[in-house]
């Protein structure tokens, strides 16, 4: 990796056990400021896993376990001291299906930011909101119905105003985890628009069984396989002459 | 070796790519081969024949190509696979230009059908040319087979055929001294061994295509140059 690149987030050893059953064996992966770092692998490799790990999603699921280190400007953020709601508006997440919340549009993005006490009035809260749903490439379709319910946007629009909710708390980190499995091209191609405009102001961390996807938007890709970092690299050495024969074969459409 | 792709029509595509850069090379050695003879044995029917070929190769260059786009519309293939696709296009292309200079050796060989040179020139033609097709039969086979070795071997061996080449060019100069009538015929021949040098340089494109498709990364620029043509005549030349 570039070493004149900042490293955001660093995981060491990470190791994650469900019950007793170790099902991440000691990922090492650095994910660089302000670049797309890309997770690709098949289903059950631990991608989607690794990437619940670095904002402790994991946490909440019953019986989950996380091991080694995970580091966020150097900070541990599984350190005791850590508050993970404080994590969470630093690591944001988007989901595979836009999931906004039973409210209306303004409401999905207001809801963050008032939480953490980011806007002092409302004067202060609107605009917060109009800049968010404009990093969100949503602000001009959206303007002039900001209170009708998220839920009445179609699928790509709902995604959108999804990445807009997570930018409205001012993270660091955004995760993505296949955030365009359930759109059309065009919502897709505007997301992948989008994020290729958000990485300038955030590091993006995105999981996809897209390879296409994944060429496309990221910078670095890291291929996982049975709970193991097979390889990791710029993407365009992992799409082009990768070094390992199970990203070969992945990519090519050769596996099992 | 590589497994097999889980949708197995991608596969049947990609085999039936090989088969045609295979064929397209046997048709264009066939043809060079034949020009030459038609030299040797001063065949103009023969001669006349080649150049009605050409045509074969263009298609089969053209039908390569449109296969390749389709297969890249439908697959979008990665890695190996997309490296082994445009390898294809650039190999089809190589060996299309091959076919044109054996064409080319054709037209020249009914132009100077009648005239002769010293026996010796013709047995050191059919040994040059043997060389040349050696060399493309040979990297053609290597690519087939993946194999690396065999591939860089051809590589290196470009400067014998440079070699040769200088050999000849001077043999050519010697008869046009000799006799002046001798000029028209030696010029055509001329330009014959040049199209066969120039086939040894499409094999090693071909070879430095093949290194990419099979490791993802080009060969070093420096290789042995045998051709010294550009120096015959100065007036520094040692001979």
């Amino acid at each position: 990796m570039n070493p004149r690149l900042k490293i955001k987030m660093c995981g060491s050893n990470v190791k994650v056990f469900y019950a007793q059953k170790e099902i991440l064996h000691g990922i090492h992966l650095d994910i660089p400021e302000n670049r797309v770092t890309a997770l690709i692998g098949p289903s059950g490799c631990g991608k989607s896993t690794f990437l619940r790990c670095l904002n402790r999603m994991n946490d909440t699921i019953e019986g989950a376990r996380v091991t080694g280190q995970i580091l966020l400007d150097e900070e541990d953020i599984y350190d005791p001291s850590v508050d993970v709601v404080e994590l969470r508006s630093r690591v944001g997440m988007v989901f595979q299906k836009p999931n906004p919340f039973p409210k209306s549009i303004y409401e999905n993005v207001a809801y963050g930011p008032r939480i953490h006490g980011l806007a002092k009035s409302r004067v202060d809260l609107d605009e917060i909101i109009e800049q968010s749903l404009l990093k969100a490439g949503l602000f001009h379709e959206v303007k002039d119905r900001l209170h009708d319910a998220g839920t009445s946007l179609s699928g790509g629009q709902q995604q959108r105003l999804c990445i807009a909710r997570a930018i409205a708390v001012r993270p660091e980190v955004i995760l993505m985890d296949e955030p365009c499995s359930a759109l059309d091209p065009i919502a897709t191609a505007r997301i992948e628009e989008l994020i290729d405009d958000l990485r300038r102001n955030y590091t993006i961390t995105i999981v996809t069984h897209s390879m296409q996807q994944a060429a496309r938007v990221s910078q670095f890709t890291a291929m996982f396989h049975m709970g193991n970092l097979v390889e990791v690299g710029t993407t365009k050495t992992i799409f082009t002459s990768p070094g390992e024969q199970r990203t070969q074969d992945y990519i090519t459409g050769r596996f099992g | 070796m590589l497994t097999q792709h889980t949708v197995r029509s991608f596969d049947r595509e990609l085999d039936y790519l090989a088969k045609k850069i295979a064929e397209m090379g046997d048709h264009a050695c066939s043809i060079v081969e034949r020009s030459v003879k038609a030299i040797v044995q001063d065949d103009y029917r023969l001669a006349d024949e080649l150049i009605a070929e050409d045509v074969i190769l263009d298609k089969a260059e053209r039908e390569i190509d449109e296969k390749a786009i389709l297969v890249i519309a439908r697959r979008q293939p990665m890695a190996v696979d997309l490296r082994e696709i445009i390898g294809t296009i650039r190999i089809s292309s190589d060996l299309e230009r091959v076919g044109d200079m054996g064409k080319n050796i054709a037209k020249r060989a009914a132009v100077i059908a009648g005239t002769r040179q010293p026996s010796s020139f013709y047995s050191s033609l059919e040994a040059f040319v043997a060389l040349a097709l050696r060399q493309l039969n040979e990297v053609l086979d290597a690519y087939a087979k993946h194999s690396l070795d065999r591939i860089n071997a051809v590589r290196e061996r470009d400067g014998t055929i440079d070699a040769m080449y200088t050999s000849l060019f001077r043999e050519l100069l010697t008869y046009m001294v000799k006799d002046s009538h001798n000029i028209t015929a030696c010029t055509h021949l001329l330009f014959c061994t040049k199209n066969i040098e120039r086939i040894g340089d499409h094999a090693t494109n071909i070879a430095e295509t093949a290194h990419y498709v099979i490791t993802g990364s080009y060969p070093l620029l420096e290789r042995p140059k045998g051709d010294h043509t550009y120096e015959v005549g100065m007036r520094k030349e040692v001979s």
